[in-house]
């Protein structure tokens, strides 16, 4: 009898696809690609057995530069199709990955019920606080005092608070990375992965052209002083008072993951004719 | 011993079901990691070099893409120094946010010239020899590790005189090297 055959372990080259990203240099979106092929090669997972979805933005190119299954949907629906997918398709690894402007404001809405859906999807956003692919208009999470061509004055908005709005709504694991950390970057993602349930990673990721000024991230974030919590009070009030820029795994739940079976009906259609029997 | 004499000590070990090698001891552990280096080296290389096509600065990408063979080659010798058939399992997380030898992608820019990205290779080449050093002069660590850390820091001083060698042929940019009078940012 033959002996079985040893799949070659896979390295993160081999989770990068030929064509070479079109960020422009400097981009925080390369390091999170770098950070999510390592994580995959960690995992041992195999590119047939994985799908990266996304919808529109820079950082929602990411589909094409590797080897995994793609799908680059519209704008703000990401969360949507791969809900559709992981659902159909339990057996993949399902990936979602974008930006601030794609997931809080177009897809604000699917962010929300994705977290209450707690499917076990693990999501990426990019957040650079701008919408980039678009010439530099104010995203969702722009500082209200952010003063560009397009936004002379700011928005003069409060902006929106991703980590506390996926806890409110029900995501079951909360991380913070920042691209200029691509070693701290991996290993959230990888982590993210392995937790069952809806997994959101927000992870800073400077625009060098329209905001350069993001490039001083690295002197502000800073490790998360304590231990994730699995207490959603006790993680509320942490990322109530954060500063934006505590990086690390900052809560886990135990909530157990959706399962399409649960909710299944043992009922055949044919059974339902019975009661109207005459 | 150096470290392909040590190499040879060392009894292979049974591949992983993975295909994998398991670097196992501390030795064979350190050099695993002296592998991880130089290919995550090798990779940010060719990575940065893409980008440099992408952006239209062949010069650079030629390079980048240089210093990228000579770090996958340096990974290749350990290779088959150590006698491993399938490259051993890299580390998911280094201690620092950057690995010992690579530079972040935010240091990039597309006009940089031949002499940023060799200042940039310098200060990895630095870096790697101060990572080795380290490891050379830490009394805890065992005695054919602190050998090839020795080695190892002693090669990287090495790239750094070559480097700098290099450095001298190469001009320095002018003062206004990133003006750009259609900048990428320029919103109408």
């Amino acid at each position: 009898m033959n002996a079985p055959a040893i799949a070659p372990a896979l390295t993160a080259q081999d989770f990068k696809s030929d064509y070479k990203p079109v960020w422009c240099p400097g981009c925080g979106d390369y390091t999170v690609l770098a950070s999510i092929t390592r994580a995959l090669a960690a995992l041992q997972l195999r590119p047939e057995k994985v799908a990266v979805v996304s919808g529109i933005g820079c950082s929602s190119r990411i589909p094409a530069y590797t080897t995994c299954y793609g799908f680059h949907g519209v704008h703000g629906r990401a969360l949507a199709a791969a809900t559709g997918l992981k659902v159909a398709r339990p057996d993949l690894t399902v990936l979602v990955a974008g930006g601030d402007g794609d997931g809080y404001s177009i897809g604000g809405n699917h962010f929300l019920h994705a977290c209450r859906r707690n499917i076990d999807l693990t999501d990426i956003v990019m957040d650079n606080h701008v919408y980039g692919m678009t010439k530099g208009q104010p995203s969702p999470t722009t500082e209200p005092d952010w003063k560009s061509k397009l936004s002379p004055a700011g928005t003069g908005l409060r902006e929106f608070h991703p980590l506390v709005i996926a806890l409110a709504a029900g995501a079951n694991f909360i991380a913070r990375a920042f691209s200029g950390d691509p070693s701290g970057t991996a290993a959230v993602i990888g982590e993210a992965i392995r937790h069952p349930g809806f997994s959101f990673v927000e992870v800073l990721s400077p625009c060098v052209t329209f905001r350069p000024e993001q490039r001083a991230w690295k002197e502000a974030v800073h490790p998360a002083s304590v231990a994730a919590t699995d207490d959603p009070a006790r993680a509320a009030r942490r990322l109530m008072t954060d500063d934006g820029f505590n990086t690390g795994v900052l809560y886990k739940g135990t909530r157990p993951a959706y399962s399409a079976a649960a909710g299944k009906t043992t009922l055949h259609p044919a059974d339902l004719e019975k009661d109207f029997a005459l | 011993m150096s470290p392909t004499k040590a190499a040879r000590a060392t009894t292979p070990k049974k591949p992983r079901a993975n295909g994998t090698r398991a670097a196992a001891g501390p030795y064979a552990q350190f050099m695993a990691r002296a592998y991880a280096m130089e290919t995550d080296a090798a990779e940010r290389y060719a990575d940065f070099a893409d980008q440099m096509d992408v952006h239209n600065n062949p010069e650079v990408a030629e390079l980048f893409r240089k210093l990228s063979s000579i770090e996958a080659l340096h990974a290749k010798r350990i290779l088959e120094e150590m006698g491993w058939k399938q490259p051993p399992r890299a580390p998911l997380a280094w201690d620092e946010a950057e690995p010992p030898e690579t530079t972040a992608h935010t240091e990039l820019h597309y006009l940089m010239q031949p002499y940023h990205a060799l200042q940039l290779a310098l200060r990895n080449e630095q870096r790697a020899e101060q990572f080795f050093a380290r490891i050379a002069r830490a009394r805890k660590a065992p005695p054919e590790v602190r050998r090839a850390a020795t080695e190892l820091a002693e090669e990287e001083r090495e790239h750094v005189r070559l480097i700098r060698e290099w450095m001298k042929r190469v001009p320095k940019p002018e003062k206004d090297w990133d003006r750009d009078p259609d900048p990428p940012g320029l919103s109408d």
